[in-house]
């Protein structure tokens, strides 16, 4: 099935409960706001009614960390249902997940784990994908995840995995331009070659965070500002990608709005220098 | 390596943290294996104590961490949604303080008060439809978000203190056993303390939904005029409390 990718090239921020306040009674600059899904598949109660509040006042994208698409035994079709029923009623501009595993034959580890770079792996990912797209009836976006662990047996490397399953799959693709540098810093790839390796086309949003120095790795802790070299990178990616929406994602450490908003105006003043 | 096998390899490493585990995976040796096995182990930890914010404040910091440490050894998360990972937790403070029935309480009460923030809605029924109601044949519905449980110790004057952020009472047994009751007003989570013959009329409402059958319990435990009375007082009070969703 050919579905048509999200086409929204502006700037958003990661909605977070802190600054639900700041969003329901004020016209907070932003282009979108994105919500972590699993967040809002509950049954009822206030987390829903926020959510509707702010989707008559913004453009939401349902970004969501528990799908599983690389899972080896499938996808779980209650997870499908309730996300397909939050899907209808908040009708989201992007719906996004993660190139990862978390789940296992009933076991759920609430983390976004490796998947291995094989054709095996690919031709799952790859099907995932399909079954999660037809029970929605849209495409979606998968993100490339840090990583702290690389096997052995790949065949590829991450970029070519993700340009081919968006080619298999017709999904589009969520570059975080802060797992691609910590990626690159913890596996030691060139993290130029990682954005050269994107279909420029298929990229449809980036996500912008920080991290922090762990036991001789970067760890993806989103709970800094933007840092310098993630900024550097993505001079270079808003260049190459001109059909990305762009956000900052921050999750931890959350900072009064106006910082956010800061950050989001560097966001957009790379875009403007990069599109002159 | 099969992806299947890859997989299955990786849980065992975060359940055990085994080096047989871990060499499926390369080795332990490898640093982002611990990354892994601390995100995985944080995440739960701190999943449990979003929960139970104030069990964790009775209980005390290590007494918590080892009652979280030991759930996660025993109890690996299988839901799609973290929340769900604090269900089972008050079986495993029962398990390692059998003899602490305020601290099972006052976990009760925060997974209640927890998962009725997220239950289903329900338009409670307005007073004014009370007039026209057939009380004969009328079946009540409780909203979806109401739990009950036996109180036979202080738990709740204990969680209001805490939530109140004032000096809470020790631990006491009750002097006779009444109800924990929590639900949803609006979107705000609610707790209340009922006496045990208005715990039994809910649990006789929920069984059977019969205003009548209702009417007929409370006759035979009160009386014939306390208990009409009664079934009349509770009717209104569960309807200003927005208790009752539906009256058919």
């Amino acid at each position: 099935m050919s579905k048509s990718l999200p086409s929204m090239a502006g700037y958003g921020l990661g909605l977070r409960k802190e600054h639900y306040r700041d969003f329901l009674e004020t016209d907070v600059p932003v282009d979108f706001v994105e919500v972590i899904s699993e967040n809002f598949m509950v049954a009822g109660g206030q987390p829903r009614h926020i959510l509707r509040q702010i989707r008559e006042r913004y453009p939401v994208a349902l970004h969501g960390v528990s799908m599983s698409i690389g899972s080896a035994d499938g996808l779980r079709i209650d997870y499908l249902a309730r996300l397909k029923a939050l899907v209808e009623e908040i009708q989201p501009v992007i719906v996004s997940d993660h190139l990862s595993w978390s789940r296992f034959q009933g076991f759920n580890s609430h983390d976004l784990l490796p998947l291995p770079y094989t054709e095996e792996a690919l031709d799952i990912v790859c099907n995932n994908i399909d079954v999660a797209q037809n029970t929605l009836g849209r495409a979606m976006l998968f993100e490339n995840p840090s990583s702290y662990l690389s096997f052995e047996n790949a065949d590829m490397t991450e970029w070519e995995f993700l340009a081919e399953m968006s080619k298999r799959t017709g999904c589009g693709l969520l570059l975080d331009v802060n797992n691609v540098f910590v990626s690159a810093s913890n596996h030691g790839f060139d993290a130029q070659a990682f954005l050269r390796g994107m279909p420029s086309e298929r990229v449809r949003q980036m996500h912008l965070a920080g991290h922090t120095q762990g036991n001789g790795l970067l760890i993806d802790t989103h709970d800094q500002s933007v840092p310098d070299g993630v900024w550097d990178l993505y001079s270079e990616a808003a260049a190459r990608f001109p059909y990305a929406a762009t956000m900052i994602e921050r999750d931890d450490n959350i900072p009064p709005l106006s910082e956010l908003l800061a950050e989001l105006d560097i966001a957009r003043q790379h875009g403007i220098k990069e599109a002159a | 390596m099969k992806l299947e096998e890859l997989q299955n390899g990786f849980r065992s490493w975060l359940t055990t943290a085994s080096d047989d585990a871990a060499a499926t995976l390369g080795g332990a040796h490898q640093p982002g294996l611990a990354v892994y096995q601390n995100n995985y182990r944080a995440q739960l930890v701190n999943s449990l104590g979003a929960t139970y914010p104030q069990v964790r404040s009775w209980m005390g910091e290590d007494n918590f961490m080892h009652a979280a440490v030991k759930h996660i050894d025993n109890h690996p998360p299988h839901s799609w949604t973290l929340d769900a990972y604090a269900d089972e937790f008050g079986e495993t403070l029962r398990d390692i303080f059998p003899r602490n029935p305020d601290l099972h309480e006052l976990a009760w009460i925060e997974h209640a008060l927890s998962t009725a923030f997220v239950a289903g809605d329900a338009q409670p029924v307005p007073a004014a439809d009370l007039a026209s109601v057939d009380w004969e044949s009328a079946q009540l519905r409780f909203t979806p978000t109401l739990q009950t449980a036996p109180a036979t110790t202080n738990a709740s004057d204990i969680w209001w203190a805490m939530q109140e952020g004032e000096q809470h009472p020790e631990g006491s047994m009750l002097e006779e056993p009444k109800g924990h009751v929590a639900w949803r007003r609006g979107y705000v989570s609610c707790l209340r303390t009922v006496s045990q013959i208005e715990l039994d009329a809910i649990t006789q409402v929920q069984a059977n939904g019969s205003f009548s059958g209702l009417c007929d319990f409370l006759v035979e435990q009160l009386g014939e005029s306390e208990g009409v009375a009664t079934a009349g007082g509770l009717l209104a009070d569960w309807v200003g409390s927005e208790l009752i969703t539906g009256i058919e």
